[in-house]
């Protein structure tokens, strides 16, 4: 980036804020200062959030590539080159995760009270690695990223999780871990297609490169069994991750161990590194993979099985947070079929819908730890009537259920809807159950709702019940404006995933037409950058 | 045969390593209150002038210089070796003093014994003859033996020398009779000699057999499976410093001339050996990874897990016929040494702190008794199971992509598996650390294995950022074959 004449590299420095924060309060701070490495740690990702706002503004939309660009070497031996560089898509996640940061850090204060030093740290270095997953522009950078993450919520989950915790924190770094490690050999065997050749594929004899943009215009030409081959040694790392179904087992169990912060910080973004791999890397590296029709169905059906099943099985849920955590392979599971449904308004949906589910889902665990740090139980039947007693308290949660829900005027409803559109222009059946997850989601919720918050307080522990603070509110407020402004005025949001969106789908020949209808753009050829820069500023 | 100047010079650093040892020996003979630590500090001293020599001929050997006419060569992959293999020394000594000096035995016989074992291993990798060879992993091996039995009033190191010399005396008549047999077949031990002839000659059956036993000698050294039993009762019994330097210093000189008999000597079999030794492999990771699974004893699963490393390291075997073959075993070498090195000298850390580090529940609590110590133990952890950005991770990278480029894709799929399920016992021992509850004061360590313990440290993480300057160097230390 430009600014006043020097060279800024502005990618790099939103990443490494927090891992710089990290390292200050590791060498500044006594671990018994523990009110000024919370002030700390906030200035940190307060910092961290505002470098990166100018992204969002610098951004420009009509542009087509990477953005923003860093680029040095780092292993030339192998062709590995430490590359930043963002387009729309990665443009709202790294803004979602900075944001993010702040609220898992001011939702800490009190919800953490042992080993505080340690507990900052970790969020903090946690917040490199997710932002620099999703600037890297080398692959080799990108898994390096997408490794060490893990690291740091496993200890988060570990020492600051509830009872099952170490159960939880082994289970989700092993499962995502095994994922993962099938992807370094997919990598490898990409970067010998573009080099030398392996397995008596003749390689295409280029210089080695882990770039991404290069790699992905070699993996379009492989032939298709490779492809396929190739589609799922990524498709294990980034389906657990996601998570789908099957392989979502390892969510609940971490979601409703991790401390209030790391559910947050697991909804509102590890999550997204899934689906931000299957549109990154699965689709535009693979396209002839993904429009073969057995690929695609059955990714297809497991999108569609992870939406209904993941409804039913939140539906009995005792436990709130756990039934939250379910909640989310549901709508994850909207988010892969609107990416799988291949088209214009799929592909945006479902990417919007990432940011709308961590805004909303992220509310909800932070919610749930609100009233925890209160009464201690998460169990739904400890509850009722906590309206009366709470009726701050309350509003909130009303706002996000219905936003999870994708109630119209917030933001859940504008992914949804764009989703089944996209769906609906496939096959009506995909649009079909689709659609049942929509109303059993509203069946949960709602019924959660009504069972935590209506009729009498019959619990006395229940009775005395202190309602939000500031400072608890301030969590949430962020998070209610940006559900409204997503559902009242949506365009700001589809003009910046418009055109990475269409190169994905030209990609995988998809018909760019079906645009999402909540956007109402011009058609593309027309739009210039400027004007669409201009209307971004809400 | 008529020594010149030149192999004078080039065998220096053996010679005064030699030197050094017997004369640590004598000053622990004749002067009974030399203090430990002024041993261990001479035995450092000495390594120290001897990786200066070895730099020092680095510079003079020009391409690769034979010594003796032709019995040793030094070339780079020797020197890297000799580098590496000193810097173990020096990292042993380290982790040793105290800890030897408080046990009721003298400690001149340790360290000159470390040093014979060190001058055996830089024969060994420089070893260009069948027979210099094995001369020199004998004295190796029988310097080692009574290493892993020094405390010989603890009936465990007792039981590990007696394992360990049994078992390895058997190996050593293995290769050497696979030795005898190539030899009875060609009459020729060099090993430029033996690729010159295998290039054109006819394979018979008796030659493929002589191969086959050197190759189940030296995986008896490198402890792959189905050659490893002796690999737990040896680190589970040995003094732990000396399981620390079992685990990288032999390891090493064995890999170098695993590489350096197969590499030069045998290429043109590559076909012959190439299956076998991914069955081995592919056997010795599963094994050694399923196995530390189940162990709660600390020494014997970071035991098991050197075997499930021995399995890795064996990719690049198979590699060998890709230019990514030697050069990530080196590469990964370098990493596992300073990495599982870490690992035990904390091990070692524990044990001078009055704990039998036997099971997982020693580390209970580490977090809150040293912070340091744990924070370090979970870098060499995550660099053992292959988490990038640590050294482990480049190693495992080159080996897998060595692995692949040699066709055997399932090889490749097993061991990246096999990594990740090494997370799993990798961090119970984190786990124990950060999440258990421990009681007690802090615990400070000396400053000695601080130091050990830091320089391996520095090094997982070095390589593991800014691997370019490693990875280079050690492209420059492959072999050449003409």
């Amino acid at each position: 980036m430009q600014l006043m004449g020097f060279w800024i590299p502005i990618l790099s420095i939103v990443t490494y804020v927090p891992l710089a924060g990290a390292l200050a309060i590791v060498f500044l701070f006594g671990k018994e200062r523990t009110a000024a490495i919370k002030a700390f740690a906030t200035a940190v990702v307060l910092v961290g959030f505002l470098v990166s706002l100018p992204l969002w503004f610098l951004f420009e939309r009509g542009r087509d590539g990477y953005q923003f660009v860093e680029k040095a070497a780092w292993i030339p031996s192998l062709g590995v080159d430490y590359q930043f560089g963002i387009d729309g898509i990665s443009l709202v996640l790294i803004l979602l995760t900075t944001l993010m940061g702040i609220i898992a850090v001011a939702c800490s204060y009190t919800a953490i009270l042992e080993r505080q030093k340690e507990y900052y740290v970790l969020l903090l270095l946690l917040q490199t690695f997710m932002i620099g997953t999703f600037c890297s522009l080398d692959l080799f950078l990108f898994y390096v990223f997408w490794e060490v993450m893990l690291v740091p919520m496993y200890f988060l989950i570990g020492v600051w999780g509830s009872d099952r915790r170490l159960y939880a924190a082994i289970k989700f770094f092993l499962y995502t871990l095994a994922g993962s490690v099938l992807m370094l050999l997919g990598i490898i065997a990409l970067y010998f297609y573009n080099t030398t050749g392996f397995l008596g594929y003749k390689g295409l004899g280029q210089p080695s490169t882990f770039s991404i943009e290069k790699l992905t215009a070699v993996a379009a030409s492989m032939p298709v069994e490779l492809q396929i081959w190739l589609f799922f040694a990524f498709f294990f790392s980034f389906a657990i991750k996601v998570p789908m179904f099957p392989f979502h087992t390892w969510l609940p169990d971490a979601h409703t161990e991790a401390p209030t912060a790391g559910s947050v910080i697991l909804a509102a973004v590890l999550l997204k590194m899934g689906t931000y791999g299957f549109v990154r890397f699965s689709l535009p590296m693979f396209p002839d993979a993904i429009t073969t029709e057995w690929v695609l169905t059955v990714m297809v059906a497991l999108s569609i099985i992870g939406i209904v099943y993941g409804a039913m099985v939140t539906l009995v849920q005792k436990d709130m947070k756990r039934l939250i955590a379910y909640s989310s392979v549901s709508h994850l599971g909207f988010v892969m079929l609107g990416v799988f449904a291949l088209n214009m308004a799929g592909l945006q949906g479902g990417i919007l819908q990432m940011v709308n589910h961590g805004i909303s889902t992220g509310a909800l665990f932070l919610l749930v730890g609100m009233i925890y740090e209160r009464r201690h139980t998460r169990m739904i039947s400890e509850y009722g009537g906590i309206a009366r007693q709470m009726p701050i308290y309350a509003t909130y949660f009303l706002i996000m259920a219905l936003s999870s829900m994708g109630l119209p005027l917030l933001n859940g409803f504008i992914g949804e809807f764009t989703i089944l559109q996209g769906a609906f222009a496939r096959s009506f059946w995909w649009a079909f159950f689709a659609a049942t997850g929509i109303v059993l989601g509203a069946a949960y919720l709602l019924w959660l709702y009504q069972r935590v918050f209506f009729g009498e307080i019959t619990n006395p522990a229940n009775a005395n019940l202190p309602d939000l603070t500031f400072r608890e509110q301030a969590t949430l407020v962020p998070l209610v404006l940006l559900a409204l402004w997503i559902g009242l005025y949506p365009k700001p949001m589809f003009d910046v995933l418009r055109l990475p969106s269409e190169k994905i789908v030209a990609a995988v020949g998809g018909r760019t037409m079906t645009q999402p209808a909540l956007a109402r753009q011009p058609p593309a050829s027309e739009s210039g950058g400027a004007p669409a820069g201009a209307s971004a500023r809400p | 045969m008529r020594v010149s100047a030149t192999d004078w010079l080039l065998l220096s650093p053996e010679l005064f390593l030699t030197a050094s040892g017997l004369l640590i020996l004598s000053i622990a003979a004749f002067f009974e209150k030399a203090k430990e630590e002024f041993l261990a500090f001479l035995t450092i001293l000495a390594t120290a002038i001897t990786i200066g020599l070895v730099t020092f001929i680095s510079g003079y050997h020009g391409h690769s210089a034979p010594i003796l006419a032709g019995m040793f060569i030094v070339d780079n992959f020797a020197i890297f070796f000799k580098l590496l293999m000193l810097v173990s020394i020096i990292l042993t000594a380290l982790a040793s003093v105290r800890f030897v000096g408080s046990a009721p035995y003298p400690g001149g016989e340790y360290y000159a014994l470390l040093l014979f074992t060190g001058v055996g291993m830089l024969f060994m990798v420089s070893g260009n003859n069948l027979i210099s060879i094995y001369v020199a992993l004998e004295l190796m091996a029988l310097s080692s033996y009574i290493l892993a039995g020094y405390f010989k009033g603890e009936i465990k190191s007792t039981e590990a020398a007696l394992k360990y010399f049994v078992l390895g005396a058997f190996s050593s008549g293995v290769l050497l009779y696979g030795l005898s047999l190539v030899y009875g077949v060609t009459g020729q031990m060099g090993l430029p000699e033996l690729a010159k002839l295998f290039a054109t000659a006819q394979k018979s059956n008796l030659l493929l057999v002589g191969i086959l036993l050197i190759l189940a000698g030296l995986l008896f050294k490198i402890a792959a499976v189905p050659f490893h039993v002796w690999t737990p009762d040896v680190y589970e019994g040995s003094p732990t410093p000396v399981t620390a330097f079992f685990s990288v210093g032999p390891k090493l000189a064995a890999y170098a001339i695993l590489a350096r008999i197969f590499y030069v000597g045998f290429p043109s079999f590559h076909a012959d050996w190439g299956l076998i030794v991914a069955l081995v492999a592919a056997a010795t990771m599963v094994f050694g990874n399923v196995a530390a699974l189940l162990q709660s004893n600390v020494k014997r699963m970071l035991a098991y897990s050197s075997i499930a490393h021995a399995g890795y390291a064996l990719l690049g075997v198979i590699g060998f016929q890709t230019e990514f073959g030697l050069w990530g075993i080196l590469i990964y070498l370098l990493a596992y040494t300073f990495m599982n090195f870490g690992v035990f000298a904390l091990v070692v850390f524990l044990e001078t702190k009055g704990y039998a580090a036997e099971s997982v529940s020693d580390f209970n609590g580490l977090a809150r008794r040293n912070m340091t110590a744990a924070v370090v133990m979970v870098v060499f952890l995550l660099s053992l199971a292959g988490i990038p950005p640590t050294a482990g991770f480049i190693g495992k990278y080159y080996l897998f992509t060595a692995v692949m480029k040699a066709g055997y894709a399932w090889l490749a799929v097993l061991a990246v598996l096999m990594s990740a399920v090494s997370i799993f016992y990798y961090f119970r021992i984190a786990a124990a650390m950060f999440f258990a509850e421990g009681e007690g004061a802090p615990l400070r360590s000396s400053y000695a294995l601080t130091a050990a313990v830091l320089i391996c440290a520095v090094a997982t993480v070095l390589v593991g950022v800014a691997p370019q300057p490693f990875v280079e160097m050690l492209r420059a230390c492959v072999i050449q074959t003409p």
